[in-house]
């Protein structure tokens, strides 16, 4: 039984491999996609273009623009005449930011009066616009304090907040992202890879051959989690050697720790994969499921977006989704020399999820062959 | 209004590969020409070319003094095309697909319709026009291709192949349709892997590697045979294990077996006495027949192989002490309201060969898959080597060498990984298992291919290896599904020369095909129509049944379409 | 044969395969599926699980002084309705808390808090730690944080001082910085990307693979009639399902439509031209199902997703990859579709967004056809 397992598995291993052309896209995709991702998606913003309408022509709407055009977060200033031009340059979306500095601007800072600036943000751009405001906030914070501190108003300072970002002291927004594109872009690949082998041999006929041969349906499927299994642990390697030698991205927990979630997440995926197939009779229908399937799961998944942000009972749907699980785990691996004692909260969930999946793909696969 | 296309010199290249070489020949109007040859020949592409779908390299296609090809104006008007796999939308309607290729053919609106009746009467699919095209029967398939490549009434029909994988009443009905097309003054071409249709038609093209061998009316080829066909009959013991002697003797060109008789065709010079001899060692009788076109052909093409199997020969007796290997009772299957087979019952001993023949749909895969365990059964009993497969220990499937319809071998892996895999599946290991790998790559010629994916294979070598890996692990039993669909005559016989070998053994084989002088071969006939088994005999009986005045010697096809047109009346033979 | 009936055949010749395809697609589950099960449920993941407005945040406090002014804060930390405050006396637990995610962040209130602020000693008097492995929070969680201390601390010193620079903001056309109403134009880009490029690369594929295309090349239609032929019903499909899905961000999620629907319906198409050729591309270029569904994933619907400038801005993105972007169509779209919400008709915006989707679409049509000549030979 063993034996046969093996040969099997044997199969499997070279199927998968002997096409040229999907070599080259296990192998190519993730690392092209790796690279162009990781660097592309960004919450913070840079290279920014203002507009920018001074009506003063004093020397500290001057020492005002001076530092904006200094910050790192902007491209370029774009000098207008008129409140028309700068509603069509951000109608046209030309620009992130308005800036509106009134007449009476030096005037106010001279007399010791607030002096106003006028930002005006672009709404369609949400997220962008708001981290902007904040760069432009702490310009106009900082201004003011050399201000404040040059009329000797608060010579003596006044008590601050001392201000540490821990696991990822710069914050650099790659760490996240290429950390989390090595679960995501596993689990997308392993989940087309799983849910496309079995329609396949259905499509081709070999179905038959196999099941007329002493193969078990429990072999069948242990030998169909093969494929998927190998494609996510190479996939998922990759990524993160990438992710090490690439990005310069610290793994401080035990690398066996990451790779034994990484094995634990691929099973939950590798069950839900089979869980898709054996509804599909076709290549086509198990395609359109994978996406039917995987769509939600990145969404509250967390990787876009804070699950606390959600509504409660998408919480709690995306506790089912081994996704989330393996993104937590991996941040915490990664960044947090995570231990046993703080991965498993999260790791029993994906084994529970590849208990449930597998055992039910078995049991429909069985069903099908009776 | 005849018309006529000339070929001249037409050559094709695809890369290194040469598909044509230098042809000539003249395709005329109001004939059926047929054409011929072996797999890979260059039929297909020659096909293509005359459909405008591809141009030639060198040379030049006429019809009526005009350049044919992809550049022709009206070459969509000149030709209708049917190809191999005939490009029916499997999700239109019979009626719905019609209306597609008319419109697309710019027909006339308010000629259509007397137009569609008359396509649907000649073809028999008036009642079914709401059915969708893929759920029809194979054969109604092929003849819905042929209306939809009629429509525009080309002065050329161009049919690849039309009836591959079609029953024998089917191919009578789709005959018939052409025969009157040409009576019109089209010109058709139908290519075929059957010769007993080569003999049929008006002329015929016979290609083989690329280069045309023959060009003419089938019977000028035939005749070159004259004298040269006989019959031997009364063999007494095994006429199986007569014709692997006669095929050894030096003057024998061909042979097959023909019910309890063998066909044989003597060499050019082949002189009597040597067969005779043999003949008369076991008592039998010889006796002159007329050559067939098939005699011709395999003569053409150098003949038939010789009667050996090294497979057969290396391999052990079977031992299996019980008689009926094979066995179902009542076996029915129910799919909703449909009855797939209905009451079926028969069983088949050792060392027999059974065929299991009937009409496209009459329940032959359902019985099939029901045995093989890969159907559950609604009721009855369905056993082979007195287990039911479903639920037997997987040791019990080790007895089962299984040979599917499609080959159905691992397309993204090398020949020898196919081997390798189906070797391991079935248990064999170590050194055994490498022996039988290297005995089947010895026997099958495969050692040339062992790196190749089994897709790049030639269509010979493709169910040569389909059977290598049903026979890796010795079964005792062998189910082979429509194994020859589509291969050419030289093959085919080459396959029979395995299965007689193994048959002599003690191989139980179940057989399902639609080439007739494949049934010659089964010891008996189980005839399956509509989910009910209507006869149950040897090929010779089952002749002798159908015999009349008319007919006093039916061909096992004349056979066939009598016994399933006596069950229903001739006009809803469709279904 | 006069010109007008040549005309007459070749849009009845055209009218036939456009109705085929139709029909197949009303008898196929999945494709109706695509395009009108996945759009409400992308929708309404976007409309509720996907928020970029960061509320709730997790956060921990931590009192280690037992002052007035250190509960006073602490109490002020518990009022904010941005904060989700877990309070904890010690700072080893606030850490082990951090560690474990459990909060994003916590602040730390010194022994000697009181003394600081009331003496006005400059330098920390609190310590916030954010959890940097989520850094888009933790930027969020130290703004708020530092917030609400900037706050309690102007409420102590009595009269508000109001800071030198007096910096307003004023949000257009989303003035309460809703994620979701950016966000579903977004979404509605990503199901066209699925219907005109995933759907029509697998539909053409399909076609190749039964045999039928051979087929259809030996009936009149040229190989140009039938792609377009094949496409339009496709273009449809494309545009029934923008218009449900503008129904819903409409009614059910309350995104307001400022523009015309005319615009919208007219972007929509100008879009489906790129879209359906890179289908059409792919299924050109690929040999088989598997390998056109993966191109289809990884060159349409994570580009989509990730390259568009929906939830990451472009010009923050490096140059290279902001020259990736060009050759996404749906760069285009998604910037257009929320103009076209949330501003209006900017028609100086839309001339040129439409133009460039045009352009894309052409050089995948052209690329396209040079390959697909050669596919029989």
């Amino acid at each position: 039984m063993l034996y046969r397992l093996q040969m099997s598995v044997v199969k499997e291993i070279l199927s998968l491999l002997r096409d040229p052309a999907s070599r080259r896209l296990l192998i190519g995709a993730p690392i092209l996609q790796t690279l162009v991702f990781s660097t592309a998606a960004t919450l913070e913003v840079s290279n920014a273009d203002v507009a920018l309408l001074n009506q003063d022509a004093g020397r500290w709407s001057y020492e005002y623009v001076a530092r904006v055009i200094g910050a790192r977060f902007v491209d370029e200033i774009v000098i207008v005449q008129s409140m028309e031009e700068m509603t069509e340059l951000i109608d046209r979306r030309q620009v992130l930011i308005g800036l509106h500095l009134q007449a009476d601007f030096s005037r106010d800072v001279e007399a010791g009066r607030p002096a106003s600036v006028q930002v005006i943000l672009d709404g369609r751009r949400a997220n962008a616009a708001q981290v902007a405001s904040g760069y432009l906030a702490e310009i106009s914070a900082t201004l003011g304090v050399e201000l404040e501190q040059r009329d000797g108003v608060s010579a003596r300072g006044s008590p601050g907040v001392e201000l540490r970002h821990w696991f990822n002291p710069n914050l650099h927004f790659r760490w996240f992202i290429v950390t989390s594109l090595s679960a995501l872009l596993t689990m997308m690949l392993t989940l087309v890879t799983t849910s496309l082998s079995i329609a396949q041999e259905r499509e081709l006929g070999t179905f038959d051959q196999v099941l007329v041969s002493p193969l078990n349906s429990a072999e069948i499927i242990i030998s169909k989690t093969v494929p998927g299994l190998m494609v996510g642990v190479f996939v998922g390697l990759l990524i993160v050697l990438i992710a090490v030698y690439g990005f310069g991205v610290p793994l401080t927990s035990n690398p066996l720790l990451l790779f034994a979630s990484l094995l634990l997440f691929l099973f939950s995926v590798v069950g839900l994969g089979l869980a898709i197939s054996a509804f599909c009779q076709t290549q086509q229908q198990a395609i359109l499921g994978v996406f039917i399937g995987t769509i939600p799961m990145i969404l509250i998944s967390g990787f876009m977006t804070p699950v606390e942000n959600m509504p409660v009972w998408l919480q709690v749907a995306a506790e089912l989704s081994p996704l989330k699980h393996m993104l937590i785990i991996i941040q915490g691996c990664f960044l947090k020399s995570w231990g046993v004692a703080e991965i498993w909260p999260h790791a029993w969930p994906m084994l529970l999820i590849a208990l449930v999946t597998l055992s039910f793909a078995t049991v429909v696969v069985k069903s099908r062959l009776e | 209004m005849t018309v006529s296309v000339s070929i001249e010199g037409v050559s094709k290249h695809f890369d290194e590969h040469c598909a044509l070489k230098e042809l000539d020949a003249n395709i005329r109007g109001g004939r059926l020409t047929g054409l011929v040859g072996p797999d890979g020949a260059g039929k297909t592409t020659l096909m293509r070319l005359l459909a405008g779908l591809m141009s030639v390299d060198t040379g030049s296609l006429k019809i009526d003094g005009r350049e044919l090809g992809p550049h022709t104006s009206d070459i969509h008007q000149l030709t209708g095309y049917m190809p191999q796999r005939f490009g029916l939308y499997e999700d239109l309607t019979v009626l719905e697909n019609l209306k597609l290729y008319a419109d697309l053919r710019g027909l006339d609106r308010r000629m259509t319709s007397g137009l569609f009746e008359r396509l649907l009467h000649f073809t028999g699919l008036g009642s079914f026009t709401d059915r969708l095209a893929g759920n029809l029967s194979g054969g109604m398939k092929q003849k819905l291709g042929l209306a939809c490549a009629l429509m525009a009434r080309p002065q050329l029909l161009l049919l690849d192949e039309p009836s591959v994988g079609v029953d024998p009443v089917s191919r009578q009905d789709l005959w018939d349709m052409v025969q009157e097309l040409a009576g019109e003054g089209m010109a058709v071409v139908w290519s075929t892997a059957y010769l007993d249709e080569a003999e049929r038609c008006d002329e015929v093209l016979l290609l083989e590697e690329s280069e045309l061998v023959y060009c003419g009316a089938p019977a000028d080829l035939t005749r070159r045979l004259q004298g040269r066909s006989y019959l031997a009959k009364n063999l007494g013991g095994d006429r199986r294990l007569w014709l692997t002697r006669a095929l050894e003797l030096p003057s024998v060109r061909d042979g097959v077996i023909q019910g309890a008789a063998v066909r044989l065709v003597l060499g050019r010079d082949g002189s009597l006495d040597e067969i005779s001899g043999l003949v008369e060692s076991v008592g039998g009788r010889l006796e002159a027949v007329a050559p067939r076109f098939e005699d011709a052909f395999i003569d053409l093409l150098g003949g038939g192989p010789d009667g050996h199997s090294a497979i057969a020969e290396k391999m052990e007796p079977v031992e299996q002490a019980r008689d009926i290997m094979v066995e179902c009772r009542d076996l029915s299957k129910h799919f909703g309201d449909f009855t797939a087979t209905d009451g079926i019952s028969f069983s088949v001993h050792k060392g027999e060969i059974l065929g299991l023949l009937g009409p496209n749909g009459a329940g032959k895969s359902t019985t099939f898959k029901m045995l093989c365990g890969l159907l559950k059964p609604s009721s009855g009993v369905a056993e082979v080597v007195g287990l039911d497969l479903r639920h037997s220990p997987s040791t019990a499937k080790l007895q089962l060498g299984y040979m599917a319809q499609k080959f159905s071998l691992y397309g993204l892996m090398s020949v020898q990984q196919n081997l390798e895999f189906f070797s391991g599946v079935y248990g064999l290991r170590g050194k055994l298992r490498r022996d039988r790998i290297q005995e089947m790559i010895d026997t099958f010629e495969l050692q040339p291919y062992l790196a190749e994916s089994p897709e790049n294979l030639p269509l010979g070598f493709k169910q040569r290896m389909a059977l290598a890996c049903a026979l890796m692990h010795r079964p005792s039993v062998l189910f082979l599904d429509e194994p020859t669909s589509g291969v050419d005559p030289v093959t085919r016989r080459e396959f029979w020369t395995h299965i007689t070998g193994l048959v002599a053994k003690g191989v139980t084989v179940l057989v399902t095909t639609h080439f007739m002088d494949e049934a010659e071969y089964c010891d008996r006939v189980a005839l399956v129509n509509r989910g009910q088994l209507i006869a149950l005999d040897s090929p010779d009986a089952l002749k002798a049944s159908a015999a009349c005045a008319a007919l006093p010697d039916p061909t096992m096809e004349d056979a066939f379409i009598r016994l399933i047109e006596a069950q229903e009346p001739p006009s809803e033979h469709a279904a | 044969m006069s010109r007008v009936s040549k005309t007459a055949v070749l849009l009845r010749r055209m009218a036939a395969l456009t109705r085929k395809e139709s029909i197949q697609i009303l008898r196929d589950p999945s494709s109706l599926v695509i395009a009108f099960v996945l759009p409400p449920i992308l929708l309404f993941l976007f409309a509720f699980a996907v928020s970029l407005d960061v509320k709730h945040v997790p956060f921990a406090v931590v009192l280690e002084g037992n002052g007035v002014k250190a509960h006073s804060l602490a109490a002020a930390y518990s009022a904010t309705p941005y904060l989700d405050v877990v309070p904890v006396r010690d700072r080893r637990i606030g850490r082990e808390l951090l560690t474990r995610g459990v909060v994003d962040g916590f602040v730390v209130i010194p022994q000697d808090f009181d003394e600081r602020v009331l003496n006005q000693v400059p330098g920390a008097a609190i310590q916030v730690i954010t959890d940097g492995s989520k850094p888009n929070s933790a930027n969020f969680t130290a703004a708020y944080a530092e917030g609400v201390f900037q706050i309690w601390l102007r409420g102590e010193a009595g009269a508000a001082v109001a800071p030198r620079i007096d910096q307003r903001q004023r949000v257009w056309f989303n003035p309460e910085l809703e994620s979701r109403r950016v966000l579903l134009p977004g979404a509605i880009a990503i199901v066209m990307t699925m219907i005109g490029t995933l759907l029509t690369s697998l539909v053409v594929a399909r076609e190749w693979e039964r045999g039928t295309m051979e087929a259809l090349m030996s009936t009149p239609p040229s190989m140009l009639e039938i792609i377009i032929s094949k496409l339009l019903p496709y273009f449809a499909l494309g545009l029934i399902a923008t218009l449900g899905c503008v129904l819903m961000a409409v009614f059910l999620f309350s995104v307001p439509l400022q523009g015309s629907l005319i615009a919208v319906l007219l972007l929509s198409s100008v879009f489906l031209v790129p879209a359906l050729g890179q289908g059409l591309l792919i299924s050109t270029l690929a040999k088989n199902q598997f390998v056109a569904a993966q191109a289809a994933i990884f060159s349409g619907f994570m580009p989509a997703f990730l390259l568009s400038g929906f939830i990451y801005e472009i010009d923050s993105m490096p140059t290279l990859v902001q020259w990736i972007t060009q050759v996404v169509p749906a760069r285009y779209f998604v910037s257009s579709l929320q103009t076209v919400f949330l501003t209006g008709d900017v028609w100086a915006q839309f001339r040129w967004d439409m133009f460039a989707m045009l352009c894309v679409g052409a050089l995948f049509f052209s690329i396209t056809l040079a390959n697909s000549h050669k596919r029989l030979d």
